[in-house]
C-alpha cells in the first residue's frame, strides 16, 4: 500500500442532537488519536455554510485526502458533503459518513458514557474505512426527457398537464376506462360547496388536448427496469397488449380507496351507508331523509388502523351542510371523537356548520354508538348522559386507506411502503415527494390522506422534482459499481447468472478464455456478483471485501484497526 | 465497550434496514448501545467471510438485516443472504460457535420500532448465552480459526 492518506474527521454537535447524549469533545479528541487522522474538527452543524466552508478549507489547508463526517445520516446528507469534497477538489467517493446521530445519540438518550463511547467506535470504523476508499468515476448518461405517470385522478392529471406545459412529454397510465379517479364519484368540494364533477372534467380534457400527454387507461404497469433518467417501462392494457417506453421520471399518483364498513354500524348500503354512498345520492338525485346521523372514525385511529384519515371531519361537514341545503329542516347529527378542522379555511367552515343548525356530539371509542333498528343510541361524552336518535339514514365517515394494488406497484418500482401501506417518502420533512431512488416521486393520498388542494400542492410539487431531474441533457450514474479483475477471473459465470440487470457478462478475451466483464451503467452496485464471486476476481466498489472487513475489525478491535486493513489492502 | 456489554455486529442494507435504524432515532426510539452497524448496498452483500471475521474477533453476535422478501431493492439480494447465512451458520457450528449468535432479519424503511425491538431483543438473547469463546484476544487456539480476508471463503 502506497503511504497513508490524509484524513480529516468532521464531528457534528448537530446543536445538542448530538451534544445534548454524546460528549463530542471526547469523540473528536479520540479521532485524532487514530491512524491517518491528520486534522479533526468539530462543528456545532456540520452542514451548516459555516461547516461546509471549514470542510472546504481543510481540504485545502491540510491537504485532506479523505473525508469524515460524524454527524447524521447518509440519507439524507451525504449528497451535500460529497458535493462539498467534490467543490474543493476531492473525488466525492473519499468522502466517509458516520451516523452518530440517528444510530446513537437519539438511542441512547441520558447515556452518556455508552453513546459517547459507541460515537468512538463508529467513528474509528469510518475512518479504518475512509482510508481504504478509492476514488470512483462516475458514468454520464443521457436523459429522457419524458416522465411516466402512475393514476390518472385529479393528482396524476395535474403533474401530467404540468409537465406537458413545461415541454415535457408525458405517459399517462389510469387502471380504470376513465381520467378522473375519485373525484368523479363526489358530488361537491369542501370548503367553497363546488361541483366536483366540472373541475376534473375540465382538467381532464385539457389532457386529451395536449398533445404531449400519451394517455393509456385501463392499462397497469407491468416491468420497470433502469434507473434515473432512464426506465424502461412496459405498460399493458385489458387484453394483455403491451406498450414500452423509456422514461426520465417515474411519479407514483395512485391515490386512495375509500374503507367498505362491512361488518360495522350495522353497514348495508340502504339505510346505513358511506359518506360517498351519500354524494353519489346526491348527484343522482336519490338523497331523500329527514334525520340523518354521521358517525365520525369508522375504521379509523383504531388500534387496528391508527391513523386520522384527515378528510373525513370536513366530508361529513361538507355533505351535512349539502343536506341542509337539499332540506332547511332536516336533523343533521355528527357523533365525533375530536373533529379536526385545523386552519384558517376550516375552523371557519367548522363554524358554518354549527351556525347552520348542525348537531356536533362527543363519543368515546371506549362507548361507540349503537345503531338499531329505529335509533342510534350514543353516549354524549360532554352530557354524560345517553342520548337515542331515530334516524332516516346513517352515514359512516370510513378513512382512505392504501390502495390495494399499492404494495405491488412498490415492488415493481422498488420503493418503500409504510407500517399502513402508504407510499413512504425520502424523508418526512427534507425530502417529502421524493423516494430514496432517484428519479421517483409521489404525489397525493397514495403517499397518505390528504385534503385535495394540499395533493394538488404535492402534484406541482412531485412535478417540479421530477423536473429538476427531466430538464438536464445527462445524468451521471453512481460510481458505486462493481469491477471486474480481469487477471483472477476464470470466467465461471456466476456473477452473471446472480445479477439482475444484465450488467456483467462474460467476453473472450483470448482464444478460448473468457472474464466477466461489467457495464458500469447497468450496474446497481449492490455487490452480489462480489460476495458470490469464488475468486475474489470481483470487486464492489466502495463496499470492497478489505473495506467492509475493516470495519468489522474495527467495530471489535481498537488494536486491529491499523495494522491488518493495511495489509490486506490491494 | 466495557467488558458486560455483548459486543454486535449489525449488517444493515443501504435501503430497508438502515433506513430502519435511522426512523428509529427520528423517533427517539431507545435500545441497548450494543450494536454497531456496517451499511451496505444489500443483505446479498454480506459474506461468510465478513460474518466469520466478526465471530474470529470476539463478536458475541452478528446480526444481518435486509429489505423483507419481495421487497429487496435488488429483487433478489435478500434470497443471496438467506443463503449466506445459512452456510455460515452450519460453518458455526463446525467451529463450536453456538449458531444462535447469528441471526437474519427483514426490517424495512418503515420500521423503526421494529429495528429498535430487535436490537433489543438480540441483545438478550445473546447475553443469555454470555460472552464468546473467541471473545478473548489472548487466547491462542483463535488463531487456527484465521480467515484470509474474506476473499477465500467460497459461499
Amino acid at each position: 500500500m502506497s503511504e497513508e492518506p490524509r484524513i480529516g474527521v468532521f464531528v457534528c454537535h448537530c446543536g445538542s442532537n448530538i451534544a445534548g447524549h454524546v460528549d463530542v469533545g471526547a469523540v473528536a479528541d479520540y479521532a485524532r488519536k487514530l491512524p491517518g487522522v491528520v486534522f479533526v474538527q468539530e462543528n456545532m452543524y456540520t452542514c451548516s455554510d459555516a461547516g461546509l466552508t471549514e470542510i472546504k478549507t481543510a481540504i485545502v489547508d491540510e491537504k485532506l485526502e479523505r473525508v469524515v463526517v460524524a454527524a447524521c445520516t447518509p440519507r439524507t446528507h451525504q449528497p451535500l458533503f460529497q458535493e462539498t469534497c467534490r467543490e474543493a477538489g476531492l473525488n466525492p467517493y473519499l468522502f466517509e459518513f458516520v451516523n452518530i446521530r440517528d444510530q446513537c445519540s437519539w438511542v441512547h438518550m441520558r447515556q452518556l458514557e455508552a453513546a459517547t463511547h459507541k460515537a468512538q467506535d463508529l467513528v474509528r470504523m469510518g475512518v479504518a474505512k475512509a482510508r481504504l476508499l478509492q476514488p470512483l468515476e462516475e458514468q454520464e448518461v443521457p436523459v429522457e426527457p419524458s416522465a411516466l405517470i402512475v393514476g390518472g385522478g385529479m393528482i396524476g392529471v395535474t403533474a401530467a398537464l404540468n409537465l406537458a406545459n413545461r415541454g415535457f412529454e408525458v405517459k399517462l397510465v389510469e387502471r380504470e376506462s376513465e381520467l378522473g379517479g375519485l373525484l368523479l364519484h363526489l358530488d361537491k368540494l369542501y370548503p367553497t360547496q363546488d361541483d366536483a364533477l366540472p373541475l376534473v372534467q375540465a382538467r381532464v380534457a385539457e389532457v386529451h388536448r395536449n398533445s404531449r400527454i400519451e394517455v393509456f387507461t385501463s392499462s397497469v404497469l407491468q416491468d420497470v427496469k433502469g434507473f434515473v433518467g432512464n426506465y424502461k417501462v412496459v405498460v399493458q392494457d385489458r387484453e394483455g397488449r403491451q406498450s414500452s417506453f423509456e422514461v426520465g421520471g417515474i411519479i407514483v399518483a395512485t391515490g386512495a380507496s375509500v374503507l367498505k364498513p362491512e361488518g360495522l354500524y350495522g353497514y348495508d348500503g340502504q339505510r346505513v351507508i358511506t359518506q360517498l354512498e351519500l354524494e353519489e345520492r346526491f348527484k343522482t338525485g336519490a338523497f331523500d331523509a329527514a334525520r340523518v346521523v354521521m358517525i365520525q372514525c369508522v375504521g379509523s385511529r383504531i388500534p387496528e388502523r391508527p391513523y386520522c384519515s384527515r378528510i373525513c371531519c370536513t366530508t361529513a361537514i361538507k355533505n351535512a351542510l349539502e343536506i341542509k341545503a337539499h332540506r332547511p329542516n332536516a336533523e343533521v347529527y355528527i357523533l365525533y371523537r375530536d373533529t379536526e378542522t385545523q386552519g384558517t379555511r376550516y375552523e371557519a367552515y367548522y363554524t358554518r356548520a354549527r351556525e347552520a343548525g348542525i348537531q356536533f356530539i362527543r363519543y368515546d371509542l371506549e362507548r361507540p354508538p349503537e345503531v338499531s333498528e329505529r335509533q342510534v343510541v350514543v353516549f354524549d361524552e360532554l352530557l354524560g348522559a345517553r342520548l337515542g336518535i331515530p334516524y332516516d339514514l346513517v352515514v359512516l365517515s370510513t378513512p382512505l386507506v392504501p390502495d390495494e394494488e399499492a404494495h405491488e406497484l412498490a415492488q415493481l418500482l422498488k420503493v418503500p411502503v409504510d407500517e399502513h401501506g402508504f407510499f413512504l417518502e425520502a424523508h418526512v420533512k427534507l425530502r417529502p415527494l421524493d423516494f430514496a431512488t432517484d428519479g421517483i416521486y409521489v404525489a397525493g393520498a397514495a403517499r397518505w390522506p390528504a385534503h385535495l388542494e394540499e395533493t394538488i400542492t404535492q402534484a406541482y410539487g412531485a412535478a417540479s422534482r421530477a423536473a429538476t431531474i427531466l430538464s438536464k441533457d445527462r445524468v451521471k450514474s453512481s460510481g458505486i459499481v462493481a469491477q471486474v479483475n480481469e487477471y483472477l477471473c476464470r470466467g465461471c459465470g456466476r456473477c452473471v447468472e446472480v445479477c439482475e440487470f444484465g450488467a456483467p457478462s462474460l467476453v473472450e478475451v483470448s482464444p478460448g478464455s473468457k472474464a466477466a466483464r461489467v457495464n458500469p451503467v447497468m450496474c446497481k452496485g449492490c455487490g452480489a456478483c462480489a460476495s458470490i464471486c469464488p475468486t475474489g476476481a470481483m470487486t464492489a466498489m466502495h463496499f470492497t471485501d478489505q473495506q467492509v472487513t475493516a470495519m468489522v475489525r474495527a467495530a471489535l478491535r481498537e488494536d486491529l484497526a491499523v495494522d491488518a486493513t493495511v495489509r490486506s489492502a490491494p | 465497550m466495557s467488558d458486560s456489554q455483548p459486543r454486535i455486529v449489525v449488517f444493515a442494507c443501504n435501503w430497508c434496514s438502515y433506513a430502519g435504524a435511522d426512523l428509529a432515532g427520528v423517533g427517539r426510539m431507545q435500545y441497548p448501545p450494543t450494536t454497531r452497524v456496517i451499511r451496505v448496498m444489500c443483505s446479498g452483500r454480506v459474506t461468510s467471510g465478513f460474518i466469520l471475521e466478526a465471530f474470529r474477533l470476539g463478536a458475541d453476535g452478528v446480526l444481518v438485516t435486509g429489505c423483507h422478501p419481495g421487497d429487496c431493492h435488488y429483487i433478489s439480494g435478500n434470497q443471496n443472504a438467506v443463503v449466506t447465512v445459512e452456510k455460515t451458520t452450519q460453518l458455526l457450528d463446525l467451529l463450536g460457535i453456538e449458531t444462535d449468535r447469528l441471526r437474519l432479519e427483514w426490517i424495512s424503511a418503515a420500521e423503526g420500532a421494529r429495528f429498535a425491538r430487535l436490537m433489543t431483543e438480540f441483545t438478550e438473547q445473546i447475553r443469555i448465552l454470555g460472552p464468546s469463546r473467541l471473545g478473548d484476544p489472548h487466547r491462542h487456539e483463535l488463531h487456527r480459526l484465521t480467515v484470509p480476508d474474506a476473499v477465500g471463503v467460497d459461499t
